[in-house]
């Protein structure tokens, strides 16, 4: 019964002490500056029509939704309060953190299970160039970096769809939309408090799907398993890292 | 002068030489090859195995092992599949340890470098492996640039003569523009090989080059590893399981079977050789010291016999 749980085990330490060699070699990754912005070209940019659309979608949703809800309590002005403080709070970090997950995230384990198949890695090596340096830590910083920024921007998506059915097609006045979220919505609490829950969910992201890449076995089954696994471990990481964060930051346990 | 009296002559081509760079020779010049008779002093060896045994979990991949390449030659090491011929090149590349024994490089043992002492001994050496494994997010001309604009400071002009140089050596400066997805497989192995010896190594290592060949790409690779060798005063360590080919290019043959050396020798010697194992290999029989049937209880029970339990 112990074996799956041990390879586990074994499985983690690895992925931490990878992580720490991605770390100490960031240095000279971010020497070579023109690499991380050619990844967060790949991870970031075209990632932004998912994140663009499904924001759009899910503010849209949210209006809809919460002008129902709202409406029946007579509070239908405060759909504006409703539709920001749950994009900025929650959905936006979490949505954006799975969709990125899905897409660049199995994208790069797919990249770097591929270069290891291949025996890229190992020729680079042989070339006397650190991997870790030239591939891997370019890519986890891409992921870092990309990810808040595509959080904030699915937001912004959000509040213009839950604006677009609230004001434009329900009728909510739009003054009250803007201004009871403008009252409402603090900048450290909630802005600031989604900020940090979207860099640590780019970090989570990163590591694990730079790691996923890096230890899938050289085969064709190797690189799919990992690509799943990636997207899988990554989403379970997020759910779970966003109820901690959660409870830390709004409810003050 | 030379040990037997021939007069040889050998410049290394630093890329600290500006003027022989714009020439379009090869800038050495071969020592004019010796007989085999007249080579009374061994060349002595970059590449030093001595009594290593490698073990991967439990199994025994090689069996206190030993050979030694000299310098400036080619050596082949030939044997069947899952001999331990790929565990050697990486043992001497540094990328696996022995359990016991020694692998030394040009004096040093491998496996006690540090990080930085072995990316240094692996700038001096090139490798090309079995199917190329160039970087197939950048052009050819990128991928030979690759050891130049990570390891020196050469001005871009210079890396571009350096680069053409390179591929005009193994015949594609034509295809510098390419992307390695559009090139076949032949093609690839030889950018492969203008990448591997972008910063003229001392010691080039082969992984299966001739693998999946066309009978045209295959002497062009041997063809180019043999002038390449001679033109670079490297020596070559070639793993392989290509008899004609390699027969026909290199100086010394290693036999591999089962982690040890079942058999040595010079080209002509081997073709001559009476041992079991190399006449089976060399002649391609399916029978010999490497059996055809797989162990298995004699064919009159297995056929006749009781029903198996």
């Amino acid at each position: 019964m112990g074996n799956p749980f041990v390879d586990g085990f074994i499985k983690i330490g690895f992925a931490a002490r990878f992580f720490l060699a991605v770390l100490w070699q960031s240095g000279t990754a971010f020497r070579r500056f023109g690499l991380i912005i050619r990844e967060v070209y790949f991870s970031g940019v075209l990632s932004l029509v998912i994140i663009l659309v499904s924001g759009l979608f899910v503010g849209m949703v949210l209006g809809l939704q919460g002008y129902d809800t709202l409406q029946r309590f007579g509070a239908s002005e405060a759909l504006g309060v409703l539709v920001s403080l749950s994009l900025l709070r929650e959905l936006g970090p979490v949505v954006a953190g799975l969709l990125f997950a899905s897409r660049a995230g199995s994208a790069i384990t797919a990249e770097i299970g591929l270069m290891k198949a291949t025996e890229q890695l190992v020729a680079m090596e042989m070339m006397a160039v650190n991997p870790v340096a030239r591939v891997i830590a370019p890519r986890f910083w891409a992921g870092v970096i990309s990810m808040p920024i595509l959080a904030a921007l699915f937001s912004t998506m959000g509040i213009l769809g839950g604006y677009l059915v609230g004001v434009v097609l329900i009728g909510v006045d739009a003054g009250s939309f803007w201004s009871q979220m403008q009252s409402q919505v603090d900048l450290y609490q909630d802005i600031g408090n989604g900020l940090i829950k979207s860099v640590v969910f780019g970090i989570a992201v990163s590591v694990i799907a730079v790691f996923e890449g890096f230890d899938a076995p050289a085969t064709a089954e190797g690189v799919s398993g990992a690509t799943t696994r990636t997207v899988v471990t990554s989403s379970l990481v997020i759910l779970g890292l966003d109820f901690i964060l959660t409870a830390f930051m709004f409810r003050g346990i | 002068m030379g040990p037997s009296g021939n007069i040889f002559l050998l410049v290394h081509c630093n890329v600290n030489f500006p003027d022989q760079l714009l020439s379009e020779r090869p800038c050495f010049k071969i020592a004019s090859p010796m007989p085999p008779s007249a080579q009374i002093v061994p060349a002595p060896s970059l590449v030093e195995i001595d009594n290593v045994t490698f073990a991967y979990d439990t199994r025994t991949i090689l069996k206190g092992i030993s050979l030694s390449i000299p310098k400036g030659k080619v050596v082949a090491i030939m044997g069947g599949s899952g001999c331990g011929k790929t565990t050697l090149l990486r043992l001497i590349g540094g990328q696996i340890k022995p359990s016991k024994g020694e692998v030394r490089v040009a004096g040093s043992a491998v496996h006690e470098l540090d990080g930085d002492a072995l990316y240094d001994l692996r700038r001096k050496m090139g490798m090309l492996f079995q199917f190329g494994a160039l970087f197939t997010d950048m052009s050819v001309y990128e991928n030979v640039a690759f050891q130049m604009r990570e390891h020196t400071d050469l001005p871009e002009s210079m890396i571009r003569d350096l680069v053409l140089m390179k591929l005009n050596a193994v015949g594609l400066r034509g295809a510098a523009h390419l992307m390695p997805s559009e090139l076949s497989g032949g093609m690839a192995r030889r950018v492969a090989l203008a990448r591997a010896i972008a910063l003229d190594p001392m010691l080039m290592m082969y992984d299966e080059p001739f693998a999946g060949l066309d009978p045209i790409s295959l002497g062009v690779i041997g063809q180019l590893i043999r002038q390449l060798n001679d033109a670079l005063g490297a020596t070559s360590i070639l793993v392989t399981h290509d008899i004609v080919e390699s027969l026909a290019i290199v100086d010394y043959v290693y036999f591999v079977s089962e982690g040890s050396i079942v058999a040595e020798g010079t080209p002509a010697e081997i073709r001559a050789s009476q041992e079991p194992f190399v006449r089976q290999f060399v002649g391609g029989l399916p029978d010999g010291p490497v059996p055809f049937q797989y162990p298995a209880k004699p064919y009159a029970d297995d056929l006749m016999g009781a029903p198996r339990a």
